[in-house]
């Protein structure tokens, strides 16, 4: 495959802090790889940054395999950039043009304050996983395949469901910063499963009492988050947590 | 857990609107069908005797009451969603994401606010002279008065400017519908694939065929099809 190295052009959003008003800077990246991720253009750019004596950019990131959640980034106006079913730690540099301008914005959610630059606490997510309580599962050895029957469509459905990887874009795809999809592919999981069985009216309630009380906003079924989301999780959840809601209102004590 | 816990919560608040919505695409059915005798071409008189039920008998009069207070909680509750899902976001993005998803589907607010001044219109049209300010009566081949509604749509529709935005209207209904219909579904907590792709194709069908029926009204009117 030919090997192209890129001149580009990037509209980077800088803040400070939560408690200062940030603003879109603009900086130009040359011979950037179109093999390079776009996180390592990224650091491409800090060093410079450092070097010319700039705060480097904060953007967060860990295993860059697409796998744990922590990268985010609104890349030209979708979460985790231009590719569909894509992190952004995955993304590459060909998916663009030499002498494109390319426009870097944080998640935007009240409930996702700015910690810094393109870096958002998602702290929200993870009190709403907590509000969910504990299922019990043993340690040791792994239990025998058969011994607790789970029909596989149920089984199929729930991993579908946990593969959510809790990243964040589908409240910063969604025009009403709403995180149904997300807690729906949380409540789903352990729904469709066993294991999810005691706990079940109560976790659903809990969570989405924390989802309100975050302050996100109400799903209106637009599908934006589906479409955004990296791991394709589907928005037949959505309904799923509706009818588990609905369930759960009416019948826990 | 309470029962108005529940109806605020941001699931329950959906609930409303997905339970609504479906009490007023059932009205729409109702609606469009009586409408629909414009067409018998009998000068109006099946139109008229069906409007007469409608207004005479007492299980329409104590279900409009319901639809009343169905399409303002729809329009109230619709409103006040809109107003705080747009304020969970205080700064927005400079490149907006759009190609997630239809146009229709985000625009649910401003459709609606163009159904609710129609509302208004049609509501100064045909409601407030049938039930308040009198309408000219007939007498129909089985001797019973009635009010002549069919010669009020006939006069309304002279006028083209109440035509073109009763097609406006129709059109805001078809795409409202469009998004509304299969949405109100999923809310109500219908995932399952096949019944979720059945409800899409007959929501797609009745957002086409019933705002078309609506909007074939007037023009049937203005261009003489029926007299």
């Amino acid at each position: 495959m030919a090997h192209n190295n890129l001149n580009l052009k990037l509209k980077v959003w800088r803040q400070k802090n939560a408690n200062t008003t940030g603003a879109f800077v603009k900086y130009d990246v040359n011979d950037i790889s179109d093999e390079m991720s776009f996180l390592e253009m990224l650091d491409v750019l800090n060093e410079k940054l450092i070097v010319t004596g700039e705060e480097p950019i904060a953007f967060d990131h860990d295993c860059r395999e697409g796998i744990c959640g922590m990268c985010s980034l609104y890349i030209d106006g979708k979460p985790h950039g231009p590719w569909q079913a894509n992190t952004t730690c995955q993304l590459h540099m060909r998916a663009f043009k030499d002498g494109d301008t390319i426009t870097i914005e944080p998640w935007r959610s009240n409930a996702f304050p700015i910690v810094k630059d393109l870096t958002v606490d998602r702290g929200a997510f993870d009190r709403i996983i907590q509000a969910g309580g504990y299922i019990s599962v043993n340690t040791g050895n792994a239990v025998d395949g058969n011994s607790l029957p789970i029909e596989k469509a149920k089984a199929d459905a729930s991993f579908a469901a946990a593969m959510c990887i809790g990243c964040g874009a589908c409240v910063a795809a969604c025009k009403n910063s709403s995180a149904m999809l997300f807690l729906s592919a949380k409540v789903s999981h352990l729904a469709l499963l066993p294991q999810g069985e005691p706990e079940r009216k109560s976790r659903v309630l809990n969570m989405v009492a924390q989802m309100d009380k975050e302050g996100f906003g109400s799903c209106t079924n637009t599908g934006a988050c589906e479409a955004a989301c990296p791991k394709e999780i589907s928005i037949a959840n959505i309904a799923r947590l509706n009818k588990e809601y609905l369930g759960a209102s009416l019948t826990a004590e | 857990m309470t029962f108005t816990q529940m109806f605020t919560s941001s699931v329950g608040k959906k609930l409303i609107m997905g339970f609504t919505g479906i009490f007023l695409v059932l009205f729409l059915v109702v609606h469009a069908g009586l409408n629909a005798c414009i067409w018998a071409m009998d000068g109006g008189v099946m139109f008229n005797r069906a409007g007469h039920f409608m207004g005479s008998n007492v299980v329409p009069r104590i279900l409009e009451v319901g639809l009343f207070f169905f399409i303002f909680l729809h329009i109230i509750q619709g409103y006040m969603l809109t107003l705080q899902n747009r304020s969970k976001r205080a700064i927005g993005y400079a490149v907006n994401y759009t190609k997630g998803s239809k146009w229709y589907s985000r625009s649910m607010a401003v459709l609606g606010t163009i159904l609710l001044m129609f509302f208004v219109l049609h509501w100064k049209h045909f409601w407030v002279p049938s039930r308040i300010t009198g309408v000219e009566e007939v007498t129909l081949p089985n001797g019973l008065q009635v009010h002549n509604l069919y010669a009020v749509m006939q006069s309304t529709f002279q006028d083209i400017w109440v035509v073109v935005f009763y097609v406006i209207a129709c059109m805001s209904l078809g795409y409202h519908l469009a998004h509304g219909f299969q949405s109100a579904f999923k809310t109500i907590g219908v995932h399952n694939k096949r019944y979720h792709a059945m409800i899409s194709t007959i929501g797609y069908g009745f957002a086409i065929l019933i705002p078309l029926a609506f909007a074939m009204m007037p023009i049937s009117f203005y261009l003489h099809w029926v007299n």
